[in-house]
């Protein structure tokens, strides 16, 4: 039955592919169709397909009002049209704000110049509205070459009614994936093209003086290629010497925030897992407390119990195992420390609820012949239960290694980065994204945040990619069944 | 003689035994205390009363406990208005996960169930976008529901719904996987006998994904109330806006907090709860979930 059916399926598939690319439909398509890459729906029109014709030819018809009528405005309220928007993209705009006499009301009024900010943003609105249009375009093309090959057949191509049922059962995917889709481009991929886009410009709140004047780039800003990347690598720049520490700090964070939470995790659950251990739910649930609660509650609560005037100052105070109060974050090393013990803290009931379930799994006969070859515990956890939960729990520690690189809260919380250096934006535990946040948000920074927020993603593609790839779960998927 | 040597090394095997179960059980006690003392140093400072309400020199147990930290949760709300924060995050976080269960679904069963020329680029792509940090194109969104003009007064509620609910097309893995285990067969069974898709997807994946669409409900619904961060960039100043966790947040920022922690404690056992409790509710329906969908 199944069989039939998948030929069924390869069939409608073969069918489907061939005749309807755009290629083929641009060669062997008549007059019409070349008209139809001008007019979009009138091959559609022309095959009979009215009702879906003039669904493209409104589209047509509303992109290209989109981009030809003044439609967004500046700050004096002047509109300009979506093309005026993509060729300001250019420059960025040029025109500083101006004050101008006003004769009417005898006052002096503000003349605002270009937001580069906002040229930037509207120009890849509409550079996605050309987007959309294209993928439309392409499409109608190829609907209307379809609908007239039907026609040529001698079968009537499909009503619009039909149409829409199709979109309920073969074309399901296109209607459920629409507005999932849509939303992300318009709140993902534009927000993030324009924060990449910010990265190539001089967007930043950092003064200088134009003869007399005191000016910045928060106003008006160019485009200066490739400058913010060579700044960040060039030897002996403040912004170079701050990346290279913060990734350093970061990279090293990373790995013992996730190899001691694994180690010390599976530590944690063997001893619970232990035969003689009792009340084993009892220890599960108040580690996975922790998790329950929300993480800001806890890290907030936490960074405030080891403030100088906090509890754990009190309590060693008096229970006089100190003489004056400890300053938990105010040196480097000991910060440092700190935000990793913490995150042990954190993340330690998350390994134990991963690893119990695995240490459950591990086939039972492999202890028993082990236990019949006279191995002892620490052979039979070396070379049993390590390998195999390594095996199984590589994506585990890699997610959990790139979590560890974008891990925001803990040190937001904590520290806020502190100890903080002089002259510099990032503190000493901060990691890429909390200095990406503190640059965009606070220093108002955009173009080094941007470019941080790159070298961000390639540390974690690189990162992810390479210990997949080496892992034994993705060389060897069936090793350990 | 050799009788003798067994009974002393089963002894001895017996008291190390006993030693290894004394040293585990100390140990876990220690690490209970470690990780429940913040929880209840939070539980006992939300009782405290007298007049002092910072966190200096505070006991780790009050020596005054009363309610009154809770009864000023709900009505001192001259300052920070704890209630209708509590009704701002209860709204947006409803919104938010019909829409981001929704997404979720849809996109899920298009990625198991059908076979389409762009699914496997949209798996790709959204493991790419998953790799930029979440926080880099913030101000960018921030930028562009400006543009929008919704970030403006009432419109303020919405502009978070779409922050909490707009990237869950990306968000299919853990639902996909799930979907995975379902076998084809029931769908080519329904197809035989002329289902069409969108009937499968209603009638019979749907059903069957009820544990997982429980989980993916309670978890989206939890987002806002742990989020603060894209709260605070949207929000900014407009307090009538704030939701609890950056209410919260802003009991303990430096001018506050001398007059505030104990309500901050108040405040955050009232958030734990029900949150914890609907965590332990999700876990319960991820594990019955794992367990397969079909049954027998």
């Amino acid at each position: 039955m199944s069989n039939q059916l998948t030929k069924a399926d390869a069939a409608r598939k073969r069918n489907v592919k061939n005749p309807t690319s755009l290629l083929s439909a641009l060669t062997n398509g008549g007059p019409v169709v070349w008209a139809s890459c001008l007019v979009m729906g009138l091959g559609n029109m022309v095959a009979g397909q009215i009702g879906k014709g003039l669904i493209f030819l409104a589209i047509e018809a509303i992109v290209i009002c989109l981009l030809a009528l003044p439609m967004l405005t500046d700050l004096n309220g002047v509109a300009y049209t979506g093309m005026d928007w993509i060729r300001m993209l250019g420059n960025l705009g040029d025109r500083p704000d101006t004050k101008q006499w006003n004769e009417e009301e005898m006052i002096m009024e503000q003349v605002f110049g270009d937001r580069s900010h906002m040229i930037l943003l509207y120009g890849i609105i509409f550079i996605a509205v050309i987007a959309v249009l294209v993928v439309f375009w392409r499409a109608s093309v190829r609907s209307g070459y379809m609908a007239l090959c039907t026609r040529k057949e001698g079968k009537k191509p499909l009503t619009l009614i039909q149409d829409i049922k199709e979109l309920f059962d073969s074309n399901i995917h296109k209607l459920l994936m629409a507005f999932p889709f849509a939303c992300l481009v318009v709140f993902t991929f534009i927000p993030l093209f324009y924060m990449i886009s910010m990265a190539f410009t001089n967007y930043r709140k950092e003064a200088f003086y134009v003869g007399e004047v005191l000016t910045d780039h928060l106003n008006l800003f160019d485009w200066v290629g490739l400058d913010n990347f060579a700044e960040l690598f060039s030897s002996g720049s403040v912004i170079a010497e701050q990346f290279w520490s913060v990734l350093s700090w970061t990279l090293i964070w990373a790995f013992f925030a996730t190899f001691l939470n694994f180690f010390m995790g599976t530590f944690v659950a063997m001893i619970i897992n232990r035969p003689t251990t009792q009340l084993k739910g009892f220890w599960r649930t108040v580690l996975s407390i922790t998790i329950a609660v929300p993480q800001f509650v806890s890290l907030l609560l936490i960074g405030k119990m080891f403030a100088d005037n906090g509890i754990i100052n009190k309590v060693l105070m008096d229970t006089a195992l100190t003489d004056e109060i400890v300053r938990w974050y105010s040196v480097t090393t000991g910060a440092r420390i700190f935000v990793i013990v913490i995150n042990l803290w954190v993340g330690i009931p998350y390994t134990v609820m991963q690893v119990t379930g695995i240490l459950k799994n591990i086939p039972a006969d492999l202890y028993e012949a082990a236990r019949i070859d006279g191995a002892n515990a620490l052979q039979q956890f070396r070379h049993i239960t390590l390998p195999y939960m390594i095996f199984v729990m590589t994506p585990y520690i890699i997610t959990s290694f790139t979590g560890n690189i974008n891990n925001f809260n803990v040190i937001f919380l904590l520290t806020g980065g502190s100890p903080n250096v002089l002259g510099q934006t990032a503190g000493t535990t901060d990691l890429l994204v909390t200095w990406l946040y503190k640059l965009s948000v606070d220093k108002q920074q955009y173009d080094i945040a941007a470019v941080i927020g790159i070298c961000t993603f390639i540390v974690l593609s690189i990162v992810s990619l390479v210990t997949y790839r080496s892992s034994g779960s993705y060389k060897d998927e069936e090793g350990f069944k | 003689m050799a009788n003798l040597a067994k009974t002393n090394k089963t002894g001895s095997l017996k008291t190390k035994r006993f030693t290894m179960d004394v040293l585990v059980h100390t140990l876990l006690l220690i690490i209970a205390i470690i990780w429940i003392s913040p929880f209840v140093y939070l539980l006992a400072q939300s009782f405290r009363g007298g007049l002092n309400k910072s966190m200096e020199y505070s006991q780790f147990f009050p020596k005054i406990w009363s309610l009154e930290n809770y009864t000023r949760l709900f009505t001192d709300t001259a300052v920070l208005n704890f209630p209708r924060m509590f009704m701002n995050t209860l709204m947006i976080s409803c919104c938010s996960c019909v829409i981001s269960t929704f997404f979720v679904m849809s996109v899920s069963y298009c990625m198991s169930r059908l076979k389409w020329k762009m699914r496997k680029p949209y798996m790709n792509m959204a493991m790419i976008l998953g790799l930029f940090p979440g926080f880099m194109s913030m101000t960018a969104t921030y930028f562009l529901l400006k543009a929008m003009g919704l970030t403006e007064g009432s419109n303020i509620p919405l502009a978070l719904i779409i922050c909490y609910s707009s990237g869950a097309g990306t968000g299919f893995y853990v639902m996909k996987g799930y979907m995975d285990t379902i076998p084809k067969a029931l769908d080519e069974a329904a197809y035989l006998d002329g289902a069409t898709k969108w009937q499968t997807y209603i009638k019979i994946i749907l059903p069957l994904c009820k544990p997982m669409i429980v989980y993916q409900i309670i978890t989206s619904f939890m987002g806002p109330w742990c989020d603060f961060i894209f709260c605070k960039l949207i929000c900014r100043t407009n307090q009538q806006f704030y939701t609890v966790s950056i209410g919260l947040y802003t009991m303990l920022t430096m001018e506050r907090i001398n007059s505030w922690f104990t309500v901050f404690c108040a405040g955050a056992v009232l958030v734990a709860i029900p949150i914890s409790i609907l965590f332990i509710i999700t876990q319960r329906f991820y594990q019955e979930a794992m367990s397969g969908s079909v049954k027998g």
